[in-house]
């Protein structure tokens, strides 16, 4: 194996971890910061008839693919064969679902991108972030999908499961190997970077509405109850002044 | 028996001249922002009417509030915990934008600007939505006093469920018809159906006074709130992409002031006090299975203040002592129970409302008197309510899911006041059996006159100040530094708050919920001296300004008084600058 350039040293082993630090920093300050601005800035109230189309389709559409993703990514091969599914039958189901969710989260998105761009007030309330969100996811999903069609298609003899995945799962054992990257197809190396652009990219677009997923509502009760004291006026007390204790 | 307090409304319809007055003073203080537009935490509405957004009250068609499921069991109209959350990505159920209307301004610049020509110019209505050019089509009252005629009054959901429910067709020619006012904010309910559609759970009722507010730091703009209450008063708002409501004037209501558009009616038809209920019952009683009975139900969950086990209770509940002897003083208790002439608006929405109505006698009396027969007149009046099927049959759509039989003693109760106190104003000799007839003596029909005709200020408004100490001792600390040594404008984006943080209109810290300070304002409109102007925040400026005598500050000071002037003029600036500078 030939020896890893600097470039493949700044792309598989430096980037990402730039782009998760941004991720992590840049999430836990805007919350902090900017609660108020966390929101998913519903449009509905503008137009609905497309976006009954677009959002669910979209929103579904991009669920799953997440899940394939922790599945693919996340679950070492190994343990999927451990359990006795066979190599075919993985990858039959993976093809399967995969481009199904693709091809709805890149319709829904289609959808949603028309609407953004015809509709007028929707067009007049989308920001210069939403712009950028929508051109990075948007090259993403579309990388991603390219690179399901183009192995579908074409066969291919590359293995993510041996090669990106285990690059991937390395970055969180801190110790990712670029090599297995640098051999990666094109495809696949554009689309890594495009995803780790989008997380870095996350915590300042309306993205952010994903990480506070309202599943909290399946438990707590119906009807809320707060104390007036627990929650006075709208400014955080200055310093020296913190309530005590409660 | 878990003791709760809550503030509440009671509003007379007799005495609402439909005016307006309260919805543009609340907009003027809460709404008047971008975003907001359309939103009127306070409406006034003509009955019959379409209402506000159009249509709200066909349930069957928004899914409001609360049902009762196949096992009697009460569930969310719109439908649980997992359909809401599968449904979220495009709520199903939410009213657009031509529900409310577009809300507009108008070009005026062009006024001005418009080069000469042989045509005045216009100024057009522009979009505040889209900025386009638009044609003004509908807006929050425009089938104000029955205008647009029978097409659009047509509309009205409860006509049409009265005429479903006693087969009667609704003559709505114009002189065969009857008109009231019906002013709405929200209900803040005891079970309210908003909170319960809130995914994020930032929307909460206050555990001291009932209110129910929006936590705008935790509110995701799921916007479900807006689809969950029934009566269509959690709005979006849709710069922020943040659920806003009536505050029920929070910030005014703590310090004992009454809300602003209580305090700005004119028809003085609205009153305001608290409630004790048991909420350990709230729930029970919203399970009633006979809508007919919620009104009752509701009724029964309210606890006797002037009970001393129920006094006992409240106070080992932590309701301060003040409040207890509020709730004994409470108009609401009084309207509500003592006379029983207040109703709840829609109670079959199961959301256990509290602002309540007293319905209007005034269609009974216009009928009679236009049949040219004496309208004070007992008789005539018991007559007329007995009689007239349509207007009571529409009251009781509204106010107890169509059961005529509450109205109707209402009324009745109204039309005996009305002849017993004509006896009295003209000075004849009182006939006690008027005041019988609807069970009341002639004190008690005299004491509701009382009320509802003449009651001061502080009868009507009877509201207890929150407590700031209780188990939260800097609070006090934490007033007081607001008012001394720092500026109500100090915070992060400065006056004003528009335009926005780096994530777009609305992102950065909230805006304070006043700009104004409550307790400032109080002390000031209260003292019978001139505000002191002791320092800069409590300088009183032109915006301010109560009326009250001619504060030092009031106007900038004459460029000759100006301190700094002669001091420059002498020279002593080592640039030799001689000029003034501001
Ligand atoms: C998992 C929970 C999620 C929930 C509950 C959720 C919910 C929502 C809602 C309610 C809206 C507003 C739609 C509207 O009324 O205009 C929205 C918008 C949006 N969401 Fe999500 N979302 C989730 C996850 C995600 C994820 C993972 C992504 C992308 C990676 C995403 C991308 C978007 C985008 C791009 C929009 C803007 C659509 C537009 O153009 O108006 N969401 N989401
Ligand atoms: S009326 Fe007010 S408290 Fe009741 S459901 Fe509607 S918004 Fe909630
Ligand atoms: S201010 Fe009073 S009288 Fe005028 S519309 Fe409002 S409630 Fe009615």
């Amino acid at each position: 194996m030939s020896p890893l350039s600097t470039v493949d040293v700044l792309l598989w082993l430096v980037f990402p971890y730039v782009c998760l630090v941004i991720l992590v920093g840049g999430l836990v300050w805007r919350y902090r910061y900017d609660k108020f601005g966390w929101t998913t800035r519903s449009s509905q109230l503008y137009e609905r008839r497309l976006l009954r189309w677009g959002s669910p389709l979209f929103h579904f559409g991009i669920l799953v693919v997440l899940l394939g993703h922790v599945m693919g990514l996340l679950i070492p091969e190994s343990w999927t064969t451990a359990l006795g599914i066979s190599d075919d039958a993985y990858h039959v189901v993976a093809v399967a679902l995969g481009t199904v969710a693709g091809v709805c989260t890149l319709v829904g998105m289609a959808i949603l991108i028309y609407r953004r761009r015809t509709v007028g007030p929707v067009f007049s309330a989308t920001t210069k972030m939403d712009k950028v969100m929508y051109l990075v996811l948007g090259t993403v999903i579309v990388l991603g999908l390219a690179n399901t069609a183009i192995a579908n298609i074409l066969g291919s003899d590359y293995d993510y499961r041996t090669g990106l995945s285990v690059w991937f799962r390395g970055i969180f054992y801190l110790q990712p190997d670029p090599a297995l990257m640098a051999a990666a197809p094109i495809g696949f190396q554009l689309h890594a970077v495009a995803a780790f652009a989008l997380f870095a990219l996350w915590p300042f677009t309306r993205l952010v509405h994903a990480f506070t997923a309202p599943v909290g509502y399946l438990t707590r009760p119906y009807i809320v109850y707060r104390s007036r004291d627990a929650h006075m006026g709208s400014r955080a007390p200055r310093r020296g002044w913190e309530r005590t204790g409660s | 028996m878990r003791v709760m307090a809550q503030m509440g409304m009671v509003m007379n319809l007799d005495k609402c001249i439909g005016c307006h007055t309260c919805s543009v003073t609340c907009k003027q203080a809460w709404t008047n922002r971008s975003g907001v537009e359309y939103v009127w935490f306070n409406n006034v509405e003509t009955r019959p009417g379409q209402g506000y957004p159009r249509t709200y009250q066909d349930q069957e068609r928004w899914l409001g509030g609360w049902t009762l499921n196949r096992r009697g069991r009460l569930s969310l109209k719109a439908g649980g915990r997992l359909k809401k959350l599968f449904s979220i990505f495009a709520n199903p159920k939410l009213p657009a934008i031509e529900d409310y209307y577009e809300p507009w301004t108008y070009d005026y610049d062009n006024l001005v600007q418009a080069p000469l020509g042989d045509h005045v110019p216009v100024a057009r209505p522009k979009s505040l939505i889209s900025g386009e050019d638009m044609q003004v089509r509908w807006s929050a009252n425009w089938d104000d006093d029955l205008g647009g005629g029978p097409d659009l009054t047509r509309s009205d959901p409860t006509l049409k469920a009265m005429t479903e429910k006693a087969n009667t067709q609704v003559r709505l020619e114009f002189e065969k018809t009857f008109m009231f006012y019906l002013p709405r904010i929200c209900e803040h309910c005891l079970n309210p159906s908003c909170v319960a559609s809130c995914p994020s759970g930032a929307m909460y009722k206050r555990a001291e006074d009932g209110i129910v507010l929006v936590d705008q730091d935790r509110c995701r703009g799921w916007r479900m709130c807006v689809t969950g209450c029934p009566y269509k008063k959690v709005y979006f708002n849709h710069r922020t992409g943040k659920a806003e409501k009536c505050t029920f004037c929070f910030p005014r209501v703590e310090v004992g002031l009454p809300t602003v558009c209580s305090e700005t009616c004119v028809g003085r038809l609205r009153y305001i006090g608290v409630m004790l209920y048991d909420a350990d019952r709230v729930a029970e009683a919203a399970s009633t299975t006979d809508e007919h009975d919620l009104y009752e139900a509701q009724r029964r969950v309210f606890l006797d203040p002037n009970d001393p086990v129920v006094a006992r209770e409240a106070e080992r509940a932590g309701i301060p002592r003040d409040w207890i002897e509020a709730a004994q003083r409470s108009p609401l208790w009084a309207l509500i129970n003592t006379y029983r002439v207040a109703l709840p608006l829609h109670p079959e929405y199961r959301t256990m409302p509290m602002v309540w109505y007293i319905p209007p006698l005034s269609p009974v009396v216009d009928v009679v008197r236009d049949a040219g027969v004496d309208g004070e007149d007992a008789g005539n009046l018991f007559g007329a309510i007995d009689a007239l099927r349509i207007p009571i049959g529409y009251l009781a759509e509204l106010f107890t899911a169509g059961d005529p039989a509450p109205v109707t003693t209402v009324l009745r109760r109204l039309a005996a006041m009305r002849s017993y106190m004509r006896e009295v104003n003209l000075g004849r000799p009182t006939d006690e059996s008027i005041a019988a007839t609807v069970g009341m003596t002639g004190d008690e029909v005299q004491d509701m006159f009382r009320l509802l005709a003449l009651a001061p200020y502080d009868e009507r408004y009877v509201i207890p100040t929150a407590h700031t100490e209780l188990g939260d001792p800097t609070a006090l600390a934490h007033k007081l530094e607001e008012t001394a040594t720092e500026c109500s404008l100090d915070y992060e984006g400065g006056p004003g708050m528009v335009g926005g943080g780096p994530f777009g209109e609305g992102s950065g810290g909230a805006a304070p919920i006043a700009v104004e300070n409550f307790h400032m304002l109080k002390d000031r409109q209260t003292a019978d001296t001139v505000a002191d102007p002791s320092d800069r925040v409590q300088r009183v400026n032109l915006l301010n300004w109560d009326g009250k005598g001619r504060p030092e500050g009031l106007f900038p000071a004459p460029p000759a008084e100006r301190p700094t002037a002669p001091q420059l003029m002498e020279g002593t600036d080592p640039d030799g600058e001689v000029e003034p500078r501001p």
